[in-house]
């Protein structure tokens, strides 16, 4: 592959989590690294070879790094292909996500992660990484090769959706994972709470006729999961943190010192459960959307601190699998291209600082699984996104690039337009006109 | 209650005007929820309703005001007592009257609900009556036909016709159901007749109560515009109507309640409980009844006292009434 031709991004608004600057500066980029950084002062006299993009004051950030998409790649490929999910992630500013391992087959292999790795070696339109998972099928019963899948470039195992109920597989994991320093991504969810329901248990659900979950769910297997976390050590992801109540627990064990992070989803950042309305399937995702009073708890754990990253949760699901009644439809929702201007939303509306923002969706999740792109530094990976921080933007579902076009953002008016998309030192994305 | 039947020669004209004097579109295209209707088309909807009982107790119950139309019930779960109820109302209005039930025929191998609506909407039913065994199945389908859409019990959601039968049987015996209050016992945790209910009632100025174990009460029912009790005595006290509502067998063992023992000596209508409620009360069911689990025999079938047989006619009338007037509104708007 011929070398890119150096970049030179000036005129931008710098923002870079690892030093906490945000301000007016530059890159310049050259041979898939970050090999400059101006910050508030030009760049000297560039040589002649390297291309000069004028920024214009966008805000040009480390490209997102998203830790929880799922693709159908391989088994249901008519839901998305890596190459597709790619694409996606190309013009929603992620210039590397992490795919699931419930596929068909599961990710629970070292042979399946090679085979996910290799086919992303071909696509160049962003890092595709690899979840492997923690139990055999992810049926939560026996340990998977943790250790081989590792080897073979598994960023961290985890059962997805699957929440390991039994507790004693749990502490195993826990504690064999340790001897690797791998990390576990687990979504507590009580399981005998949770049977059947489709929408969370209170006033709305109980309106509606939906069956239901009570959030209590999810803060039951929490607790259960820090109280092993506490015996055995290891490290757990908290996957999409719900409820208010959860935050509590995940306070307590944090201020314990446990290796404990948390991950919160755009969709429950965005929406509440009357985004339901009248059985709209496209806002059916797991776990189900939750209240106001969770999701005003949510961002203010996300502007503390409390919560450590922001995940798409990207889910593609075709409209057969959507246009159903609302407790037989698939959850998910599709959120690559849309996680960026979403977020975005939390920073227009003073909620949360930019930059904090800007953190929970690079260099957090870089620390997490040990990456050393999200930041912007002499050295970096030149992984990067452009972005005109104001342009108002309206979601079309129709025009999204994944497969599936299941985006309950569909219609919704945002601000914040990806200009530009570098992976690796490449311009994978450039917005038209 | 029955037995006083007008005279067999009763000239069916004079009947029929009534019928369509007070003829009027109903307010939406479909009938999905309770909800749809405000309290003057309510009270203009039982009004209809009121002149079908009187033509329906004739010896000729045959009119043409659905001639032409068809409807179809699309029944994705049993229920012959609803089945059989439109059927008898689509026919007696001379409207070309289609069963499906989709679960036994081959229509729906594979299918998904919205395929369903599509091949179905091909063959242009005017009317067409849905149950489904998920909430807010009805409203999906009624996204994707032409014709009017109603709703004959989407899951745990809504049962609008029931209410409004219920509410033509509660005029009849009260005279009015403005000022009434109603105890509605029992499952209301999984029942669409109280959803439908509770809305329909507050619509016609009725006070509602709630009554049932707290396993079987839906979350935060109080800001429902309810007030909620979990002692059925003090939930009927003074009462001047107890709406029993059906208990599924598959909920009573161990699930929700201990056992059907228990469940009938706290929560099942005796003549002890309803002793509490007002001293002319009267006691009303949706059908079918479990007796023995939530009502006694000696109250069910006490003709002074219980409604439950004159809701089924009240039943025939009422959607007489439904289905006349969204096709008067299809008729209006050219369809």
């Amino acid at each position: 592959m011929n070398t890119p031709q150096p970049l030179a991004l000036i005129n931008a608004r710098l923002v870079d989590p690892e030093s906490g600057y945000d301000g007016p500066g530059g890159v310049i980029v050259s041979e898939g690294v970050i090999s400059d950084v101006a910050k508030g002062r030009e760049f000297g006299k560039l040589s002649k070879n390297v291309r000069v993009v004028d920024c214009g004051g966008a805000m040009l950030a480390p490209g997102l790094i998203d830790l929880r998409v799922k693709t159908g790649e391989p088994g249901a490929e008519t839901k998305e292909t890596l190459a597709s999910a790619a694409k996606a992630a190309a013009a929603g500013g992620v210039t590397s996500f992490v795919v699931q391992p419930d596929t068909d087959p599961a990710v629970d292999d070292p042979s399946v992660v090679d085979f996910i790795l290799r086919r992303s070696r071909d696509i160049d339109a962003a890092r595709i990484l690899c979840a492997g998972a923690a139990t055999k099928g992810l049926r939560g019963e026996q340990m998977a090769e943790i250790g081989l899948m590792r080897e073979a470039g598994c960023v961290y195992v985890t059962d997805a959706d699957r929440p390991i109920v039994d507790s004693k597989v749990m502490q195993r994991i826990l504690t064999y994972a340790r001897g690797f320093d791998t990390l576990l991504a687990h979504r507590p969810m009580d399981p005998w709470l949770a049977k059947g329901g489709a929408a969370t248990g209170g006033e709305f659900a109980g309106r509606m006729g939906l069956p239901s979950i009570s959030p209590m769910a999810e803060r039951i297997m929490l607790e259960r999961d820090i109280a092993l976390l506490e015996a055995t050590g290891g490290r757990l992801l908290v996957d999409q943190i719900t409820s208010a109540g959860a935050l509590e627990t995940l306070a307590r064990a944090k201020s314990k010192g446990l290796r404990i992070h948390a991950s919160v989803s755009i969709n429950h950042l965005s929406f509440n459960e009357l985004d339901i309305g009248d059985y709209r399937t496209f806002a059916k995702v797991t776990p189900p959307l939750r209240g106001e009073d969770d999701r005003q708890a949510l961002i203010e754990a996300l502007a503390d601190g409390l919560i450590d990253i922001v995940v798409s949760a990207h889910a593609p699901a075709p409209a057969e699998d959507k246009r159903l009644p609302y407790d037989e439809a698939a959850p998910g929702a599709v959120g690559l291209e849309t996680l960026l201007p979403a977020l975005l939303s939390l920073y227009h509306d003073e909620r949360v600082p930019l930059i904090d923002l800007i953190r929970a969706v690079t260099l957090a999740p870089a620390a997490l699984i040990g990456l050393r792109s999200g930041r912007i530094a002499p050295g970096a990976p030149a992984d990067l996104v452009l972005c005109d921080l104001d342009a108002p933007v309206i979601i079309n579902a129709d025009k999204l690039l994944s497969k599936s076009k299941n985006s309950p953002f569909d219609g919704r008016r945002l601000q914040g337009h990806v200009l530009m998309t570098i992976v690796d030192g490449r311009v994978v994305h450039r917005a038209e006109g | 209650m029955t037995a006083k039947a007008p005279p067999a020669h009763h000239d069916p004209a004079e009947a029929i005007d009534p019928i369509l004097k007070r003829m009027f579109s109903f307010p939406r295209r479909h009938f999905l929820s309770a909800a749809d209707l405000n309290a003057p088309q309510a009270t203009d909807l039982l009004d209809l309703a009121d002149a079908f009982v009187a033509f329906n107790r004739q010896t000729s119950k045959s009119l043409d005001i659905l001639k032409g139309r068809t409807l179809m019930n699309l029944f994705f779960e049993n229920s012959t007592r609803t089945q059989s109820s439109f059927e008898i109302a689509g026919k007696r209005l001379g409207a070309d009257v289609v069963n499906m039930s989709p679960r036994t025929s081959s229509i729906t191998k594979g299918e998904t609900l919205i395929d369903t609506a599509v091949t179905l909407n091909a063959m242009r039913p005017d009317l067409l009556v849905v149950r489904h065994a998920s909430s807010g199945a009805a409203s999906l389908l009624s996204q994707k036909v032409s014709g009017s859409v109603i709703n004959a019990g989407d899951g745990q959601h809504e049962h609008p016709t029931q209410a409004v039968l219920d509410a033509l049987s509660i005029r009849r015996a009260f005279g009015r159901v403005s000022g009434l209050t109603v105890a509605i016992c029992g499952d209301v945790l999984h029942s669409r007749v109280a959803r439908s209910n509770v809305s329909l009632l507050h619509t016609l100025g009725a006070s509602v109560r709630l009554v049932g174990p707290p396993t079987l009460m839906p979350a935060q029912a109080e800001r429902w515009g309810v007030t909620v009790h979990h002692d059925m005595k003090a939930g009927i006290a003074g009462a001047d109507v107890v709406m029993m509502l059906r208990l599924q067998l598959e909920r009573m063992q161990g699930a929700f309640v201990p056992s059907t023992r228990e469940y009938f000596r706290f929560y099942g209508l005796d003549r002890e409980k309803l002793a509490k409620a007002a001293p002319k009360a009267k006691v009303m069911h949706p059908g079918p009844m479990n007796r023995g689990v939530e009502i006694d025999s000696d109250v069910a079938d006490d003709p002074e006292i219980s409604l439950i047989q004159d809701q089924v006619e009240m039943g025939v009338a009422a959607r007489m009434a439904v289905l006349a007037s969204l096709a008067h509104r299809l008729e209006e708007h050219g369809q």
